[in-house]
């Protein structure tokens, strides 16, 4: 009995956004990465195109993190040189870019001056070739004062620049604008603030709304994970729908959220009911980043090496082609 | 499912003859579109109109129960596409998987012990799959009334050899467990056997088309309660299949796919395959059969399993009250925060890793976080207080010293005032916890 097959026609898809800048294009990356394109639900290819594979990134901090003691075999000796950190993670994590978190300039850490922090970023371009994302430390005063320097520093290598807020989007937007490079746009598991920031880029510039990388706040699993999932999955049905300030790719910090939770740092001593730590951290990380790709997310960021493997066999298993 | 009464009405005699208890055809249509009635009370109804109606108020996806008693697991009857436009109900089934030709008893054994506590909440493996990998239908019915033996979870017999089937079968048929499978090789002899003893059956295809031929030919047997597997292993092709069961199912109401769906998983490595049985609990399966069965493997499943099951129209609360952290003396610190399921869990967690002794004090504030009920004066210096009456904290503590969340600074003035505690202005971000209370409590509340 031939089924008849129940394909969705929607009326648009997702922009493409591309990462990173190769010699031609003034960067100096050996290649750029374009994440978007998508005009069907999440590896649904029966009914659409999804052009781009989804892309994961590790994170490098510019300060040794006082992450779980189990990343130290994989980043111990790496931890107080940002530079061969991000390089570690491309040529033995396989990660396919790389996030700097400029945490030291949070004045209440090591309060790392722009300069430091744009030197920083400059060591890791020079480290590695693939394209790179730098986000701030959180702190949003500190944080506007280094987006221009490091902008400039890092003048047409197309970088991911981040994060623009409802309330603070305009410096890192004007130091993309600047310089030619992408905004990470970051809304508080909110859809309709999620589109207004997009609509308040666009309008400062209207070039960057293709520039624009949507961070709808990833919560971790067990933590709010449900609430994103679902903001995600309207974000891009309405996109696909044609709702053209919800169709940029989306982003989300697998690795820093799920690390941040108990269930993924308490010892198996002191929680024997949920067994071993380290493979029960690396699952909560990669079922977090899971279950992102299932709601439409195109730029995973993790942090365990493992975790990114289990989720770039994931993927692999996720881009083969389902026709009928 | 949802017809009106008028649509009911055009399959009804007509003949306003009161035999229904109802004054017209068309006031019995309405009760019965209302649910208030039941099609049994009109004895003039054609057998057409009554399945034509059967049919029409069938759930688009069926219930089907596999188990008994408490440790029954009920499978199906949804009705999304998305959780966002309603819900989801009833929870991917998890099942673990048990070859005969591996140490039976000790594997069953430690099944039953998968069970978790996390944040207030029980979460378990539902079922338990034993397969016949030996080929021998004594070995596959001692190894099946050994687990039975073992665990209560509802049970999936897995061979495709009707031979086989049938004496394990018989074995725990009184347990209710999921025959499985019927194929187009065997599904006349495995849907009698299921049939027979009254137990849920899936129907495995080759592909989507070879399953809903199958399904209509099971179905033909005269037996209803199926769940499918289109047979597809590859994570991809298994992501489409399960989407097109839903959706053909809840917009078209394609009879064939309108029951649970089983997936099974391939990988052998144990974090691939959990990845694996994420996608398919995220995407659509009500079965999910897998090996992965280390504790650190299964609690992050079963716990994205339960948060894509919550109702989104409705916060999750915790019980309001006074939580002890550790074993709390006279002198411990006590932290207010309301009683939204997330804020209270993350706010205890952060105490718990403080490694003092504490109270947590949950306001009830309907289940909404801390900004959201302050700006609706459901975290005030009232309703604080009365909360603080109300669990008799004062016997419980010797001194009058409260933590509020930092992003409500603003009410300590008036809740000092209507409490008589004095109040400690706490972190913003329950992340700021553990260090503030190093910082103040270390040799306990002074």
């Amino acid at each position: 009995m031939a089924v008849e097959i129940l394909k969705e026609k929607y009326r648009s898809k997702v922009g493409e956004v591309v990462l990173g800048a190769t010699k031609e294009d003034g960067g100096t990356r050996s290649h750029t990465i374009t994440v978007g394109g998508e005009s069907a639900l999440p590896y649904l290819h029966f009914e659409g195109e999804i052009p781009n594979r989804p892309v994961v990134a590790l994170e490098v901090w510019d300060i040794v993190p006082e992450w779980n003691p189990c990343f130290e075999q994989y980043y111990g000796d790496v931890y107080n040189d940002p530079g061969a950190w991000a390089k570690k993670c491309v040529e033995e994590y396989g990660a396919d870019l790389i996030q700097v978190r400029l945490k030291g300039a949070d004045p209440d850490l090591k309060d790392h001056s722009p300069e430091d922090c744009a030197a920083t970023v400059k060591k890791v371009l020079e480290a590695v070739s693939v394209p790179v994302m730098v986000i701030g430390c959180g702190k949003a005063d500190k944080d506007n004062t280094i987006y221009n320097p490091i902008a400039e520093a890092a003048a047409g290598e197309n970088l991911v620049m981040g994060v623009g807020e409802l309330e603070n989007y305009k410096a890192v937007t004007s130091a993309c604008m600047a310089n030619n490079h992408v905004v990470i746009a970051q809304s508080p598991i909110d859809i309709n603030i999620c589109k207004q920031l997009n609509i308040l880029i666009a309008e400062m510039s209207p070039a960057m709304s293709t520039r624009i990388i949507i961070d709808p706040t990833v919560a971790a699993l067990g933590y709010g994970i449900e609430y994103s999932y679902s903001i995600m999955e309207r974000a891009r049905n309405g996109a696909l729908q044609g709702d053209k300030m919800l169709a940029m790719p989306m982003y989300g910090n697998a690795g820093f959220e799920s690390w941040r939770q108990k269930e993924a740092n308490i010892s198996a001593d002191e929680q024997p009911g949920w067994g071993e730590q380290e493979e029960r951290g690396i699952l909560w990380e990669a079922t977090t980043a899971m279950a992102y790709l299932q709601s439409g997310i195109d730029i995973l960021v993790m942090r365990h090496p493992e975790a990114l493997k289990a989720i770039k066999g994931n993927i692999d298993d996720l881009m083969k082609n389902n026709s009928y | 499912m949802g017809l009106t009464g008028l649509e009911i009405y055009k399959h009804l005699p007509k003949t306003n003859c009161k035999d229904c208890g109802s004054p017209t055809c068309l006031a019995f249509a309405m009760a019965l579109a209302s649910g208030k009635a039941s099609l049994d009370a009109c004895p003039h109804v054609t057998d057409e109109a009554k399945e034509a109606l059967d049919s029409a108020s069938a759930p688009p996806i069926k219930l089907v129960t596999v188990g008994t008693g408490d440790h029954k697991v009920e499978l199906g009857e949804e009705t999304e596409i998305f959780r966002h436009d309603k819900r989801f109900f009833h929870p991917t089934g998890i099942a673990v998987l048990i070859s005969d030709s591996e140490d039976v008893a000790a594997k069953a054994e430690q099944f039953d012990d998968l069970e978790f506590e996390r944040v207030g909440m029980h979460y378990i493996t539902d079922m338990v799959a034993i397969k016949c990998d030996s080929g021998d239908a004594g070995k596959f019915k001692e190894a099946v009334e050994t687990v039975a033996g073992k665990t209560e979870k509802a049970l999936i017999l897995m061979t495709e050899d009707p031979a086989i089937m049938e004496g394990a079968l018989e074995a725990v048929a009184d347990r209710k467990p999921l025959v499985c499978a019927a194929t187009s090789d065997n599904f006349e002899k495995m849907t009698e056997l299921a049939k027979g003893k009254d137990c849920p059956l899936v129907v495995k295809g080759s592909d989507i088309n070879d399953l809903a031929e199958l399904v209509e030919k099971v179905v033909g047997l005269g037996h209803k309660e199926l769940v499918i597997d289109s047979g597809a292993r590859e994570t991809s092709q298994v992501l489409a299949d399960l989407t097109q069961f839903r959706r053909l199912a809840v917009r078209k109401k394609f009879r064939l796919f309108g029951y649970p769906a089983l997936a099974v998983t391939t990988k052998d490595d144990p974090k691939e395959e959990i990845i694996q049985a994420g996608v398919y609990v995220s995407k659509y399966a009500d079965v999910v059969v897998l090996k992965a069965c280390e504790k650190q493997q299964l609690l992050p499943l079963l716990s994205w399993r339960q948060n894509l099951y919550t109702d989104p129209q409705k916060p999750i609360a915790v019980e309001a009250g006074l939580y002890d952290v550790g074993e709390p003396g006279e002198d411990a610190p006590v932290y207010v925060t309301t009683n939204f399921s997330l804020t209270y869990f993350i706010v205890e967690g952060e105490v718990e890793s403080s490694r003092i002794p504490s109270r947590v004090l949950s306001v009830d504030t309907g289940g909404i976080s801390v900004l959201t009920a302050y700006a609706d004066n459901k975290f005030s210096a009232e309703t604080i207080t009365e909360a603080i009456k109300k669990c008799g904290l004062e016997d419980k503590v010797k001194h009058k010293k409260l933590v509020l969340p930092g992003h409500v600074a603003v009410l300590k003035g008036t809740l000092e005032e209507e409490s008589g505690w004095e109040v400690m202005v706490g972190p913003r971000e329950a992340s700021g916890i553990t260090k503030y209370a190093k910082d103040n409590f270390a040799g306990g509340v002074s």
